[in-house]
């Protein structure tokens, strides 16, 4: 049974609530009663004692206003004083992954042990196969040299009573690319150089344990206290977020107090017809083949650890880039804010002017919960740009490369192929393709399974999501290569 | 046998604060209790805005008539399973 949010997840959601209540009654001023209220001393516990949890919810606080755990200095400064703080900056906070160290549960370290299921036979194939002879039989039973064994699995895979199990640790094998491993002590860092912001790890710890920060105040307080316009940017996987229709949801965000809501998906139109036409162009030079670019996380897992692949990756922007040039163009001195379901922009709004601030759905949620609006209720307001069918599926894997495919027709072979997830062994693969060559010449690559619809910071489930999208896109006007836009 | 009716409410702060992941039981309900319920997506009841009293304690799932406060698929597959034993 596969629930997708488990109870640390939701964790979160209510804390991003309580952190934008606080913000809007009384601008912090009771903030320290919020790990209090979560964890009521007659309350239900989730770790050794409601001290310890409303600990670790602080921290958990402290990195929804914004501030990374680890930049604590003096363990008395109250969430009162970090909201204050969020609220002085002028500039998003720097994008980071990072882990609350009290609340790492320091799982033990990733192996295979052999378990009494052991029958000490004869034929001993765990013993024979292990390559650093690791395994030895003690007392008719097989057993692990954990200083010898370099955990490559061959007994676990031999054994034929299943007698080996794998003990994993879940963030390090969520990572894809190895960025996050345990100091001396069993905990866990994450090594900003190699991390690509995808949010795996904070996806599937199940303690809680890994945080980054948010922009949810930053927001608000453009919204409440400047007279900035600020522009709310929806990714296409918005679709099925918010029950009720794109247009209330339009409603609600005017509502409160956002100038303007656009939808990327009128930058996808834009980026489908500039990959297209420069995929045409690239097969025409005799490339092999080309990757898409919008996933942001596997962008920099290109530049960072796939570096034989960066010649085949399509140098097209990404839908949010041409979504906040069209926005600038119009508003200039608007804030333009991204709104989506991935962490991973937050890392490309860094080098992308035009975008100053990135929300997940769950964030933009907790703003509406916390303020009372009910998004079905609200007026419906047309998008002032109509999107097409195409740039409505780039959140589903298959629809970028789908969307390409209807600009190039015939004009030249398409042979598309999807790497659905960015997993440590797609990523072998990559590699693989970009050294030895690959029989498609469209590899249209997705960070997360299914597409954006999976994002991490996706509100509905993704299989119902996924529904939403398509519907919406057929709901569409069909793009044409003759198709004007912008 | 009449199907139960579990009534998840998707107004946007039951949504938000969980009822999306309560749908998770339209695609894999466990199998005792698969074919005895009938989902309905309930626009917003207005349980969350009754909150004179108590803090909002949502989301909010009707399984027939019994209300769910702070409903998470745990507790409604509980309560589902109840009612087919009553």
């Amino acid at each position: 049974m596969l629930i997708p949010k488990n109870n640390a997840n939701l964790m979160r959601t209510k804390i991003l609530i309580k952190l934008a209540e606080s913000y809007l009654e009384n601008k912090f001023a009771d903030a320290d009663r919020i790990p209090l209220n979560l964890r009521p001393k007659d309350g239900e516990i989730s770790r050794c004692c409601v001290y310890k949890d409303r600990a670790v919810l602080k921290y958990r606080c402290m990195a929804g206003l914004g501030h990374c755990p680890e930049e604590e200095t003096d363990e008395l400064t109250s969430l009162k004083e970090y909201g204050e703080q969020a609220l002085k900056r002028d500039t998003a906070p720097k994008n980071k992954l990072s882990v609350i160290d009290i609340a790492c549960s320091a799982c033990i370290k990733s192996q295979y042990v052999i378990t009494d299921v052991c029958r000490g036979c004869f034929a001993q194939p765990c013993r024979l196969n292990c390559p650093k002879q690791a395994i030895s039989i003690i007392n008719g039973r097989a057993h692990i040299d954990p200083d010898l064994c370099v955990n490559c699995g061959k007994c676990y895979e031999v054994c034929p009573y299943h007698s080996v199990v794998k003990i994993p640790v879940p963030c390090e094998e969520a990572c894809p690319v190895g960025a996050i491993t345990k100091d001396e002590f069993g905990k866990e860092h994450i090594d900003t150089e190699k991390c690509i912001s995808c949010g795996k790890c904070l996806a599937s710890c199940p303690f809680g344990a890994i945080v980054e920060r948010s922009q949810m105040i930053d927001v608000m307080r453009k919204i409440k206290e400047t007279d900035k316009k600020v522009v709310a940017m929806l990714a296409p996987a918005v679709a099925g977020q918010f029950p009720g229709s794109l247009n209330s949801l339009a409603g609600a965000l005017k509502k409160f107090g956002f100038a303007e809501v656009i939808e990327v998906a009128v930058g996808a139109d834009i980026t489908t017809q500039k990959e297209a036409a420069e995929f045409i162009e690239r097969m025409e030079e005799g490339q092999k083949f080309m990757t898409t670019s919008c996933c942001p996380a596997y962008f920099r897992a290109a530049q960072v650890h796939i570096p034989e692949i960066k010649p085949y990756v399509s140098d097209t922007k990404t839908p949010m880039y041409y979504t906040a040039e069209l926005m600038k163009k119009e508003m200039p001195d608007c804030i333009a804010v991204f709104v989506g379901p991935c962490l991973a922009k937050r890392a490309e709004a860094e080098y992308d002017p035009n975008v100053d601030y990135v929300l997940t759905f769950e964030e933009l949620g907790a703003m509406l919960v916390a303020s009372g609006i009910n998004v079905d209720e609200c007026e419906e307001i047309p998008f002032g740009k109509i999107s097409h069918a195409q740039g409505r599926l780039f959140p589903i894997s298959g629809g970028v490369a789908g969307a390409v495919a209807d600009m190039v027709q015939d004009k030249v072979d398409f042979r598309p192929e999807k790497i659905d997830g960015l997993t440590k062994e797609n990523i072998k693969l990559l590699k693989r393709y970009a050294t030895k060559g690959c029989e498609n010449n469209m590899l249209e690559v997705m960070c997360c399974e299914g597409g954006c619809v999976s994002g991490p910071g996706c509100i509905a489930l993704s299989k119902k999501a996924a529904r939403a999208v398509d519907t919406y896109s057929k709901e569409g006007a069909q793009l044409t290569p003759q198709t004007k836009l912008g | 046998m009449e199907k139960i009716k579990v009534r998840i409410c998707v107004g946007t702060s039951c949504f938000v604060m969980g009822s999306a992941q309560i749908q998770s039981l339209e695609f894999n309900a466990p199998s005792d209790i698969a074919d005895k319920i009938e989902i309905i997506e309930e626009r917003c009841m207005g349980l969350c805005k009754d909150i004179t009293n108590k803090y909002n304690r949502g989301p909010f799932v009707y399984v027939n008539d019994d209300l769910i406060e702070e409903a998470t698929y745990e507790k409604v597959v509980a309560k589902i399973r109840e009612k087919i034993k009553e």
